[in-house]
């Protein structure tokens, strides 16, 4: 067997910060896959798909990284039983590409369509329906896993039902997702029927959240977070055939629209605290307490429309940081963090609410039953310091923060946040007993002992 | 449906090749040497494109198995195929066909002796059906051989010789041959090694040969800087080309 080659690039994840030198391999073989595992070239490896993390989940620094992006073909699709079969560096993009006009649509998605089912399922994402239909492991129906000891599993909720929960949410570390089988939900039409209801404080928002989430499958807030947290909330259902108006004579067609993008990196001081305040202001200004029909894309991906909009961040790029609040005093906690941040006059430029239904049976599983928060801010310098004190508060809360969007925790906050770390690292130590598999982010939060 | 028998649709090329007729309507037979390769792509084709695609095993390498495996594709096929796009080809290790008899059968075997055959059997079976096309991959390799892949560039010169002979053996069957030189593409075979330039996409190679084939051409350079650069290159005196590192 020939050595397996790779390029040794400069890559970050969307948040643009850290950026780390990794040693890309890309497979277009599933039998190249194990060959980079078992070569010995490096001394771990980690898989990437599209890059749609935003902190170090797929980086691997100095070391493998191990691109998915050519392995992306649809194995099988049952329309009968909506089931669809692919390998794991199939996007959303193209789930929606190909199954919407035959009715199908993702059951839960995030909030880029540009994300790749073994990263979303190794992530465990949820979309704005986790309230009613959880995260996206309810929906794997199986999913084919490479060790890197070259043992295949076959898991699903009810076979090898351990090694699929350490598999969901356990950022790649157990084992290479090889593919797939997603049910899908069915839908009649690319529309969505959104509610737009405006409140004055975040306290409203969470009372009007606590008593109609129910009634709709999607809901999500965005919030103001320099003005007390006032909110347009936008719930939505996907529309039936009826709803439409005539003139859209095919129901499940996306209109065409012009993409757009950031040329450049903008200089750090577009998004500053004045310029987010005013937008902030325009968006609230803008919406109304309103019922509208929207394709999916504008409510799912609005952000997807114009290309590498993180740029507008600037070079030294932006954290994510996102948390989980449970539903015990998650409420206070969430009020303390908006103060928080209007102290410390952080501008995030979206920040975004929606309560969470509950959890499941990961160890390393983000949501749980409660509150989630979502804010995106520009790197400054004392920003992570201040990141550091909200982690201590979402801790002391019971509260913890999504690894898909980290890049700074710290290993003993992280620990405290994931109780069950222990319990995840017994059976990757059992699946992956050489440690062949690391990722920056496992060495930063010490899942993995190479902390070299 | 019209089919197009696709050889080697794990190399980029020809799935972009394939890509292009399924695009289009065309049902496909793909081959491949490994199963579980060719059954992953016969599906991603036949659900992306809606058409029918049928794999088959084929080895380059396994020269006894020709006749009995392309006969396999034309009976998938059903009906006449409308042509064929050979697109198998190995790169290899240049420093070790150097020392090793063994790489240096493999890059000779792969890219000229197992196409040949393959082609053999491809032309009597569209020469006894008097119209077609076979598309088969060469290189820029092949226009001048150099230090760094002479076993590759060779084989590919042998290949490119003898399409030349076949399609004025065909041209009166009316079968037409077309000699693809793609430039480096950004594929398995290139991914990770120094020293590139100019590297195309797979996407817009497989659409300057959909292209090429509609119109007939008979040696098509990918992307057409190629030929320029490849016209310059061979004009260079062996006297001073034996000094490059090139």
């Amino acid at each position: 067997m020939l050595r397996m080659r790779y390029v040794n690039q400069a890559l970050s994840g969307w948040g643009r910060f850290p950026v780390e030198a990794c040693h890309v391999y890309r497979p277009t073989k599933r039998s190249e896959v194990s060959a980079i595992l078992h070569s010995g070239a490096e001394p771990s490896y980690i898989p990437r798909g599209l890059g749609r993390s935003y902190g170090d989940a797929a980086l691997n620094l100095k070391r493998g990284t191990i691109l998915f992006t050519h392995l992306n073909r649809f194995l099988s699709f049952d329309p009968a039983a909506g089931i669809l079969e692919c390998e794991a560096g199939v996007s959303f993009a193209e789930i929606i590409h190909y199954l919407l006009p035959r009715g199908f649509f993702p059951p839960v998605t995030p909030g880029t369509k540009y994300a790749t089912v073994g990263g979303a399922i190794a992530a465990d994402i949820h979309g704005k329906n986790h309230h009613r239909d959880g995260s996206l492991a309810n929906f794997v129906v199986g999913l084919r896993l490479l060790t890197p000891e070259g043992q295949l599993y076959e898991c699903s909720a009810n076979r090898n039902s351990e090694v699929f929960w350490a598999t969901v949410g356990g950022m790649g570390l157990t084992g290479i997702i090889l593919s797939a089988e997603i049910a899908l939900h069915r839908v009649e039409s690319a529309y969505l029927v959104v509610d737009y209801r405006k409140t004055r404080s975040l306290d409203e928002t969470l009372a009007v959240m606590e008593e109609s989430d129910a009634q709709h499958r999607y809901s999500v807030a965005w919030i103001d977070a320099l003005a007390r947290g006032r909110s347009v909330l936008m719930r939505a259902d996907h529309a039936a055939a009826s709803e439409l108006p005539r003139h859209l004579t095919n129901p499940l067609a996306i209109p065409k629209r012009v993409g757009l993008r950031v040329p450049f990196d903008f200089p750090s001081l577009v998004l500053n605290r004045r310029t987010v305040r005013c937008f902030n202001r325009l968006y609230y200004a803008l919406h109304r307490s309103e019922r509208l029909l929207t394709d999916v894309e504008r409510y799912f991906y609005p952000l997807d429309r114009i290309d590498h909009w993180n740029r507008a961040y600037g070079k030294r790029g932006f954290l994510q940081y996102q948390v989980a609040l449970p539903l015990d005093g998650g409420r206070e906690a969430l009020q303390e963090l908006v103060r928080c941040l209007a102290d410390f006059g952080a501008a995030p430029g979206l920040a975004v609410l929606k309560r969470f239904g509950v959890g499941n049976a990961a160890p390393l599983g983000f949501p749980i039953q409660g509150y989630t928060l979502a804010l995106d801010m520009p790197d400054s310098r004392d920003l992570v310091p201040f990141l550091h004190q909200l982690d201590q508060r979402v801790a002391y809360a019971g509260g913890r923060v999504y690894l898909a969007k980290d890049a700074v925790l710290r290993p003993e906050t992280f620990a405290r946040m994931y109780p069950r770390l222990d319990e995840f690292r017994s059976i990757k130590s059992r699946l992956d007993p050489h440690g062949r598999l690391s990722s920056s982010l496992a060495r930063r939060l010490r899942i993995v002992d190479d902390t070299q | 449906m019209p089919t197009v028998l696709i050889m080697g649709v794990t190399s980029a090329i020809g799935r972009a090749v394939a890509a292009e007729f399924a695009g289009r309507r065309y049902d496909l037979v793909l081959t491949g040497r490994d199963p579980e390769e060719v059954a992953a792509w016969a599906a991603d084709f036949t659900f992306r494109h809606n058409v029918r695609a049928t794999g088959r095993l084929f080895d380059a390498l396994e020269f006894p198995s020709h006749v009995a495996a392309i006969e396999s594709c034309f009976e998938a096929a059903g009906g006449a195929l409308e042509g064929a796009v050979v697109s198998i080809g190995y790169l290899g290790d240049q420093a070790l066909a150097e020392r090793d008899p063994a790489e240096a059968g493999r890059i000779l075997d792969t890219n000229f002796t197992g196409c040949i055959s393959a082609l053999n059997i491809l032309a009597n079976h569209f020469e006894r059906r008097r119209g077609g096309f076979l598309a088969v991959i060469s290189s820029v390799a092949g226009d001048r051989g150099r230090r760094k892949n002479y076993f590759y560039g060779a084989a590919k010169a042998g290949l490119s010789a003898y399409l030349q002979g076949l399609r004025a053996r065909l041209f009166g069957a009316g079968v037409r041959v077309i000699t693809v030189k793609p430039g480096f593409v950004d594929t398995a075979m290139t991914f990770g090694r120094p020293g590139l330039f100019l590297v195309a996409s797979p996407q817009s190679v497989g659409r300057g040969i959909f292209k090429a084939i509609q119109r007939g051409q008979d040696v098509v350079y990918l992307p057409w800087f190629w030929r320029p650069i490849m016209l310059a290159a061979r004009a260079i005196p062996e006297s001073v080309f034996k000094r490059l590192s090139v």
